[in-house]
């Protein structure tokens, strides 16, 4: 288990001072100058060799990202535009960040844009955290004040503004492309790529999307190093990382710890086990709504990792896990999810605009039992006519949860229409 | 879109108030020269708190002009999020999260709570003006499941009987406590901490 020195995230519980007197007793702000002093590509190239991968859901290496923005900055100024729209179903981890340690974002949000070439930062907050963005304000309110951000912040002769935006209540913003044009005061309708935002992102400049996770916990690999991040989880999925634990637990929580964990050892250990044991155990859904389900077998052995749960046909995903115990309707516990993605379809690709409401609408029949047994392969058809048909990533997360059910349950929802055939017959 | 012609809620026009201008300046101020359209969703939030709640097509079109945008794109925003209320709504705003991390853990008895407490449905407006019940997507709370957002604040660990006793408050003109109602301070596990003790031994009593 992760020994408390080792965690970055100190106030995650909010049991202190989340300002600026308490970050810096934490040791955020801690000669940041240094920190900037070492210079863009040294910045990067640590970021890369402590292996950290996007925590928003995609997982991609995030120093990698870093290293497509243009190298010369010309008339079109650099962006650093960090999503802080988190919706996916299951997740709260940003919230917590925001609102217990905004100065871990605040300070990574500088030295990310400095070592991308940006002089400006927008945070797109989604718009039901008003309280999360009072705090995250107050505390950029304060890096101001303190010199810390602004003109020459924090002495390092590097001019950085960052400012705050909030959403509107789109799911969809949560694409980085759909959030450039909501930033733009558009509808949030995800771009067709390339160009990528590296090359012409918001305002048609170059610009980087990071999730809040991976800018935080910036600052703190660059002092300890890449070596000692690098030194929790498996190769390829390094480093600690937060997770939210929902559902069916005695102790629903939202904890820091490393990568790789044992999916059975994380939920035992911090959230006080399955409601009714282990053996009561359905199903878990282990990176947010969007990725496919697994039935209990497999969550007795499962690793928590980008790799490990990819083996499985599911994804680390933003690491939010929905534990289901035997009490759960799986059938309806997945129509629900599809009914969020047909809520939350920006419509402007047929398949997923179309699809949507197609997967929804069988899956409500399908929690009664009001279909036919290969009604169930159509809907598997359904779902692969969506994945992969669209702009953004939205349709792969509709269909990939229906799959995963399909997969793994394919007997209960069997079972289901023929009990509602033997019904309807008997009556 | 309503047609302003035949809406009964419908204003006779809108102007920021003093505030509100000052704050909307302040928004537009975030982003480039000639880029002001960027503000539209703040400026539009303005608007909305400056009506009680709701964006009449008057204040839509203010915003437009005052942004120098298009009446169109302002509508085109103002329909596709669904935090701008294109009708009135109560003094309080109930939003129930029915998404899945929330309806594992009872926001069925939740829902339940609030339309026996408020004697309305999902999209109803209580006579007397007060409540508006609405059912949301996930809001981003889900280890502090069930929860209701009410105006701009969460409630959060709720069964039915902590629902109702929030709504009566309310009813009544009281404060009901905001975040969780089973006493954690925010997502730790409510059996006692299992990381971050020797901190919070430390911390403990300040916040």
């Amino acid at each position: 288990m992760l020994k408390d020195k080792d965690r970055i995230f100190t106030n995650i519980y909010g049991h202190h001072d989340a300002y600026l007197a308490g970050a810096q007793s934490r040791g955020d702000w801690d000669d940041t100058k240094a920190l900037l002093g070492r210079g863009r590509d040294t910045i990067i190239e640590e970021i890369k060799a402590s292996g950290l991968r996007g925590r928003g859901g995609a997982g991609f290496g995030t120093g990698l990202k870093w290293s497509f923005m243009p190298k010369e900055i010309t008339d079109r100024p650099h962006y650093l535009v960090v999503n802080a729209d988190e919706g996916e179903p299951g997740t709260c981890k940003d919230r917590e960040i925001m609102r217990h340690d905004p100065h871990k974002l605040i300070e990574g949000c500088l030295i990310s844009s400095f070592a991308m070439g940006a002089h400006a930062a927008y945070i797109y907050v989604r718009g039901e955290f008003y309280r999360e963005t009072e705090a995250l304000q107050r505390a950029i309110d304060e890096a101001y004040e303190n010199s810390l951000i602004g003109a020459n912040a924090s002495g390092s002769g590097w001019d950085f503004d960052l400012y705050v935006h909030r959403g509107g209540g789109a799911y969809i913003c949560g694409e980085e492309t759909a959030l450039i044009e909501s930033l733009e005061g558009k509808k949030g309708q995800p771009r067709l790529k390339p160009p990528f935002p590296a090359n012409a992102g918001l305002y048609g400049c170059p610009t980087t999307v990071n999730n809040v996770e991976s800018i935080a916990v910036v600052p703190e690999i660059l002092r300890r190093g890449s070596n000692w991040f690098a030194g929790f989880g498996r190769p390829n999925n390094t480093g600690t990382k937060l997770f939210n634990i929902s559902g069916h637990i005695e102790q629903p929580c939202t904890v820091e710890e490393e990568m790789s964990i044992p999916l059975k050892e994380l939920i035992n250990k911090h959230a006080g086990g399955v409601v009714g044991g282990w053996d009561n155990l359905l199903a878990i859904i282990p990176g947010g709504a969007s990725v496919p389900l697994l039935p209990k077998a497999i969550c007795d052995t499962v690793l928590m990792d980008f790799d490990s749960l990819r083996d499985v046909q599911s994804g680390l995903g933003t690491a939010a896990i929905m534990v289901m115990n035997k009490s759960t309707d799986i059938i309806a516990a997945i129509a629900r999810l599809s009914a969020f993605y047909k809520h939350e379809s920006c419509g402007q690709c047929t398949p997923c605009r179309e699809g949507t409401g197609w997967m929804s609408r069988m899956m409500n029949r399908m929690v009664n039992g009001e279909a036919n047994i290969e009604e169930i392969d159509l809907l598997d058809h359904v779902t692969r006519q969506v994945e992969g048909h669209t702009i953004c990533a939205l349709g792969d997360a509709a269909a990939w949860p229906v799959q995963g059910l399909i997969r793994h349950f394919r007997p209960e929802i069997e079972q289901r229409i023929n009990d509602a055939k033997k019904q309807s017959v008997a009556a | 879109m309503n047609n302003s012609k035949h809406d009964p809620h419908e204003l006779e026009g809108f102007v920021f108030s003093e505030d509100t201008l000052a704050a909307a300046n302040a928004e537009i101020s975030k982003y480039p020269e000639g880029r002001q359209a960027s503000a539209v969703m703040p400026l539009l939030d303005l608007a909305q708190r400056q009506c009680n709640g709701w964006l009449p097509r008057v204040a839509m079109d203010y915003v437009a002009e005052f942004l120098d945008m298009p009446p169109i794109k302002v509508y085109e925003v103002a329909t596709f999020y669904t935090m701008y209320n294109l009708v009135p709504v109560g003094k309080y705003h109930v939003q129930v999260c029915t998404n899945l991390p929330c309806w594992l853990r009872g926001s069925d008895d939740v829902t339940a709570a609030c339309k026996e407490n408020l004697g309305i449905e999902f999209g109803q407006t209580s006579s007397n003006g007060d409540f508006t019940l609405s059912e949301v997507e996930c809001l981003g709370a889900c280890v502090n499941a069930p929860m209701i957002q009410i105006n701009d604040d969460y409630y959060e660990d709720l069964d039915g009987i902590t629902t109702a006793s929030i709504l009566t408050q309310l009813a009544i003109g009281d404060n009901p406590q905001t975040g969780s109602q089973v006493g954690r301070n925010s997502c730790e596990p409510t059996g006692g901490l299992t990381t971050l003790t020797k901190i919070n031994i430390r911390g403990s009593g300040e916040k």
